[in-house]
């Protein structure tokens, strides 16, 4: 469960991103966010996993205050969720088995859980083919696969896409949103920030939908409007 | 280290060269520190005699310094005794034995003060016999010693604060240019849920590489140079014996002539400095260059 309770964002510049924003996500929920550039959408995915802190309000995730948590557990709250970003964000100099195995390492697990759990979520974006391979030898779906696979091959439950799609042609584009209605089917609660109309319009999922940091519409089912 | 070479080269270098600096000092300093040591066991006062004194008579003035209560031992040598301990002295070195009899060395008297403010009164009293040739002061060999000694500390202090600093600023700026080329490397592990000390970690391991490098290097060149400049200094240190610095169980560690537990200390030491400049210099490049 995510609850934003009269959130607000301020920079330090003065520019308001996010206004007083009031929602709440359930667990297995598939939310868009969506809105044009500026509207505050990143702001809100940044504002979850703590990499900037609100203004004002207070923002919980599983129970957990995330505006008040001590740094030391920031680390915590980070692999409980999977972040999914625009610009795939893999390290250039590993292979696709080791840029996964990072998400693992850091939880120390041991080679033969982590083999195994590798070996699952490649099976599951269909690239184990291509595990020794580098980013750079892949097609951008197949590092947006990759990424996938890193953002929920710890068992995190709830999944942060900032403009998934927003790099891929079309087609590329359906074949993320399959993988990622087909995690959402799983239980895992999806949260994507897009400003593809298409896809919003066809998945007629609950869409949050953001206009100068402000929420102007909160339905399920919705379109982009 | 393979993206960066020649900054790492360069940390190792001036671990090496501080290490080297701080080693050669501390050699010296213990050196100077064991002799002053040996020099402060010896009789104060030497008094040396013409062939015309004869035993009765310095027999006479030992009796009259003792009478002053102001000596607390005296030792005489003859010149057969003389003889015995030149000959012990210059063992190794047949032709100075050739050339030298009994005759040749003089008798004389060891002299030790109750203090050393007496020193010079019974100097006076001495060189006021007839017969004395010559009246050395241990205490002014000492007091040299102590003036070397002090001035290579204080020079070598300096050194090797200057050394460090320097070393210091370099480790800071070769760590500092590989975060800098991990930058994101950084900011994707810490998104996906890397602690501060994850991140961290192999760029302090680094850091302790270079300073074990550089302390290798270091040791391992001071160890030649001890012993190349051992035939050297064996001479200038004629006559003096072992000067051990300390000891535990059953082992002496002897700093002259240097014995393997001497290297063995010495190569602990200089490693365990290395291991901390590595250490500190990258510890404070990671405090400053990652904000988690």
């Amino acid at each position: 469960m995510i609850r934003f309770q009269e959130v607000s964002k301020q920079y330090p510049s003065g520019a308001l991103a996010v206004n007083d924003v009031t929602f709440s996500i359930d667990d297995g929920e598939f939310i868009f966010l969506i809105g044009s550039s500026g509207a505050g959408k990143t702001t809100i995915l940044r504002m979850m996993d703590r990499e900037i802190k609100p203004t004002k309000g207070t923002i919980v995730i599983n129970d957990l205050e995330i505006n008040t948590l001590p740094k030391s557990k920031i680390p915590h709250l980070r692999r409980s969720l999977g972040f999914i970003f625009q610009d795939f964000k893999l390290l250039t100099e590993r292979t696709v088995w080791e840029n996964i195995a990072v998400a693992l390492e850091i939880l120390d697990k041991s080679k033969s859980d982590m083999e195994k759990q590798i070996t699952e979520v490649l099976n599951f974006v269909q690239l184990s083919h291509k595990a020794n391979y580098f980013p750079k030898q892949l097609s951008l779906g197949e590092q947006q696969r990759i990424t996938i696979a890193r953002a929920i091959v710890g068992g995190s439950k709830i999944l942060l896409a900032d403009e998934p799609t927003g790099n891929l042609d079309p087609k590329t584009s359906w074949e993320i949103l399959k993988i990622l209605t087909t995690l959402n089917k799983m239980g895992s609660t999806i949260i994507m920030a897009t400003h593809n109309v298409d896809i919003v319009n066809s998945m007629k999922k609950r869409v949050i939908q953001l206009s100068n940091g402000k929420i102007v519409k909160d339905a399920k089912k919705s379109n982009y409007s | 280290m393979r993206r960066t070479p020649y900054q790492a080269i360069t940390s190792v270098f001036m671990v090496f060269v501080t290490l080297l600096v701080t080693g050669i000092f501390l050699c010296l300093a213990l050196t100077s520190s064991a002799l002053i040591s040996y020099f402060e066991t010896k009789p104060q006062l030497t008094v040396f005699f013409t062939d015309e004194k004869d035993k009765s008579s310095i027999d006479a003035l030992t009796e009259k310094l003792k009478a002053t209560a102001k000596v607390s031992s005296t030792v005489y040598i003859s010149k057969d005794e003389a003889l015995k301990i030149y000959r012990e002295q210059n063992k190794n070195d047949p032709l100075l034995l050739e050339m030298v009899t009994a005759d040749v060395l003089p008798a004389s008297l060891e002299i030790s003060a109750v203090s050393p403010k007496y020193l010079v009164e019974l100097s006076d009293l001495v060189k006021g016999e007839s017969g004395v040739d010559e009246v050395v002061f241990q205490k002014d060999v000492v007091d040299t010693l102590i003036n070397w000694t002090t001035t290579i500390r204080k020079v070598g202090i300096l050194f090797i604060i200057f050394l460090l600093i320097a070393t210091q600023f370099i480790l800071l700026t070769t760590v500092g240019i590989k975060i800098a080329l991990q930058r994101e490397e950084i900011e994707i592990l810490t998104l996906v849920g890397a602690t501060s000390w994850y991140i961290k970690k192999p760029f302090i391991a680094e850091g302790i590489l270079y300073g074990l490098s550089g302390a290798i290097l270091s040791s391992f060149v001071i160890s030649v140079l001890v012993l190349y400049v051992r035939p050297f200094v064996s001479s200038f240190l004629k006559g003096i014996p072992d000067l051990s610095l300390i000891q535990f169980s059953n082992v002496t560690v002897t700093i002259w002539p240097p014995n393997l537990p001497f290297f063995g200390l010495l190569w602990t030491i200089i490693l365990l400095f290395g291991f901390m400049i590595g250490f500190i210099g990258s510890l404070i490049a990671v405090s400053r260059y990652i904000k988690y």
